[in-house]
């Protein structure tokens, strides 16, 4: 089980590296929330999955049962994950808004707030 | 109950001023009465630590490795405090000259829910709140630099988004492994757990992973040009508390986490983070020199700063650290004074661009003084609070026989130098380019409000400077505190 799960870890990372390098807004949008799954598994991970034995006192007792599953981390996971939703919403709103506006959707577009300076040895002065 | 009050207080304001998008004086009010209380919660939070050593609340009625823990110790009210400060004069400052636009948008909500992020970073005993926090401050940044709606908000704001969330994914990562080899969340549990010699040996890979998603969130060499690429696009209110506050926090957790809880972190670790921060000054101030637009050279100058302040966390020592926390407060003051004095020279000269401005010494005699004041305390001319920071970290790093890191420090010091003497003669000396400004000058409608939040903040930065005395001996106690309970385990 952990074997198998650090391989899937492996290839999603992989998957989320090679979304985030492609210097496409979409894909980098998409690429942090792969790489957000990611890291889910890996906290996930941490409760040593394996027992089928739930965290639950059975009445009569006063401690769980040995062998329980850690539920902390499962508890962990979900609030990173809408915070992630949240994230991943807003980013493609602003990457969609962004694409729209420029008509084009690579990063390397993005030179509204960083121009290329006209002169040799002074930046660009930025209007605003 | 009062360790939670700092948080909780701008989470209410935040609600409160979100709930009222019609109300423009009520939302005004309501704003300007929860950064008060804000300060007035943080000043009592304060005395009661400096008078009867830390306070922790545990949350939620567990016992209390398993309980969420706010702990308030002498370092925690000190930076509330300063950060409180901070708040007060950013919501008059915006009250005074922000524009209607920006506050329909939601400008006070969103500076309040930043401030009870950071304030819970300060106070959070808990690794997974610290991660917590760290999203809030992001989302709320996010939402303060998308207010202006135009391009290069939203461009501004992807680079941001898109670097801070990697950062946010590593510290996630780290948070999960570092429970994974210790079992424990709470910081207190967590640095008596690394003692451990089976734990220990464990920790060295997750707590590096962790110090890498907190250095890139404060902006270190090679991971801080995300920070010039971005700040520009906040509004002056907005800038000068992200500009003082967020990356310093970052820091601050370092600060916290190699003090007093992963004590024992290898060596060659603590090293790098010296040669980290030896070329984090030098790029930063270099490009400060280098750029010609206000924000830019300021935001390049924090990353500079930042350096200064990732050289006291790697001297490792009680004397570095409590050098590093009184830089930190000295740099979050100044940081968000000359943020705050560049808004108004933009206010009255009309440009954010060093070539497009000039006059103001003669237009403007009071924001001169004001500016200066903030440059020198920046540069480190004695007897300003830049001088005495600088004087403790580099004495530690000579006591400690690190020549090439206090050198570099004392170096980096004359080029900052550089360009603020670029901001006085260009934007305060030479006469204005055009022969007849059109916005500028024309401008004139700078109030006295909008003065007196950048007052304030040169107040305190005056006091450090010439009598800096009680504030070391409180920090140095803190400091010693964090140490000894660091030791003790």
């Amino acid at each position: 089980m952990g074997l198998m799960l650090a391989i899937t870890i492996s290839i999603i990372v992989a998957v989320g590296v090679l979304l985030l390098l492609s210097g496409e807004l979409f894909r980098l949008v998409i690429g942090l929330a792969v790489l957000g799954t990611a890291v889910n598994l890996v906290v996930f991970m941490t409760a040593r999955p394996g027992s089928l034995t739930p965290p639950v006192i059975e009445p009569g007792f006063t401690t769980l049962p040995a062998g329980a599953v850690n539920a902390l981390p499962q508890a962990l996971v979900l609030t990173a994950i809408v915070i992630g939703f949240a994230l991943l919403c807003f980013s493609l709103v602003l990457a969609a808004w962004l694409a729209q506006r420029q008509r084009r959707a690579d990063v390397d577009g993005l030179r509204a707030t960083e121009p290329a300076p006209t002169d040799a040895v002074k930046p660009a002065i930025l209007e605003d | 109950m009062l360790p939670l009050a700092p948080m909780l207080v701008p989470l209410v304001t935040a609600l409160l001023a979100a709930a009222l998008p019609r109300h423009a004086r009520l939302r005004r009010g309501a704003s300007l009465a929860g950064a008060v209380a804000l300060l007035v919660c943080a000043a009592a939070l304060f005395v009661r630590v400096s008078r009867g050593g830390a306070i922790s609340v545990a949350v939620g009625d567990w016992p209390l490795p398993y309980a969420i823990e706010f702990v308030a110790d002498g370092l925690a009210a000190a930076l509330v405090l300063t950060a409180a400060l901070l708040g007060v004069c950013a919501v008059v400052h915006a009250l005074a000259t922000g524009p209607a636009s920006e506050e329909r948008a939601g400008l006070h909500p969103l500076l309040h829910a930043l401030l009870a992020a950071v304030m819970a970073v300060f106070l959070a005993g808990d690794l997974f709140n610290l991660y917590v926090w760290f999203e809030l401050m992001l989302i709320a940044t996010l939402g303060l630099l998308v207010l202006g709606a135009e391009q290069r908000h939203a461009e501004a704001a992807l680079k941001y988004f898109a670097v801070s969330m990697l950062g946010t994914l590593l510290m996630l990562a780290a948070v999960g492994l570092i429970y994974g080899a210790t079992g424990h969340l709470n910081l207190a549990a967590l640095g008596a757990a690394a003692l451990a010699p089976q734990v220990a040996a464990a920790l060295p890979a997750p707590v590096t992973l962790l110090l890498l998603a907190l250095l890139l969130k404060a902006g270190v060499f090679p991971l801080f040009l995300w920070l010039p690429a971005s700040y520009h696009a906040l509004p002056v209110t907005a800038l000068a508390l992200i500009g003082g506050l967020l990356t310093k926090v970052a820091l601050y957790v370092v600060l916290r986490l190699l003090g007093g809880v992963f004590v024992n972190v290898p060596g060659l670790l603590v090293e790098a983070l010296g040669w980290l921060a030896v070329i984090t000054m030098i790029s930063g101030v270099l490009g400060a020199a280098y750029h010609w637009d206000m924000r830019r050279i300021l935001a390049f100058h924090i990353v500079s700063q930042i350096g200064y302040l990732l050289l006291g966390v790697a001297l490792a020592s009680p004397a570095g650290t409590a050098g590093t926390a009184f830089f930190l407060i000295h740099n979050v003051l100044v940081k968000a004074q000359l943020f705050l004095v560049c808004g108004l020279m933009w206010m009255a000269a009309g440009h954010h661009d060093l070539r497009r401005i000039g006059g103001l010494y003669a237009a403007r005699p009071l924001l001169a003084l004001l500016f200066l004041i903030g440059a020198f305390s920046l540069v480190g001319v004695p007897p300003s609070s830049g001088f005495w920071g600088k004087l403790l970290l580099v004495r530690e790093a000579f006591a400690q026989d690190r020549l090439a890191w206090g050198g570099a420090a004392l170096g980096v010091g004359l080029l900052t130098l550089y360009s603020m003497s670029k901001i006085w003669l260009e934007g305060f000396w030479k006469p204005h380019p055009e022969t007849r400004p059109q916005r500028s000058f024309a401008h004139a409608a700078l109030s006295p409000v909008a003065y007196l939040a950048a007052l304030a903040l040169t107040l305190p930065i005056l006091a450090l400077g010439l009598y800096p005395e009680p504030a070391m001996r409180h920090l140095e106690l803190a400091t010693q505190a964090l140490w000894s309970a660091g030791g003790q385990r």
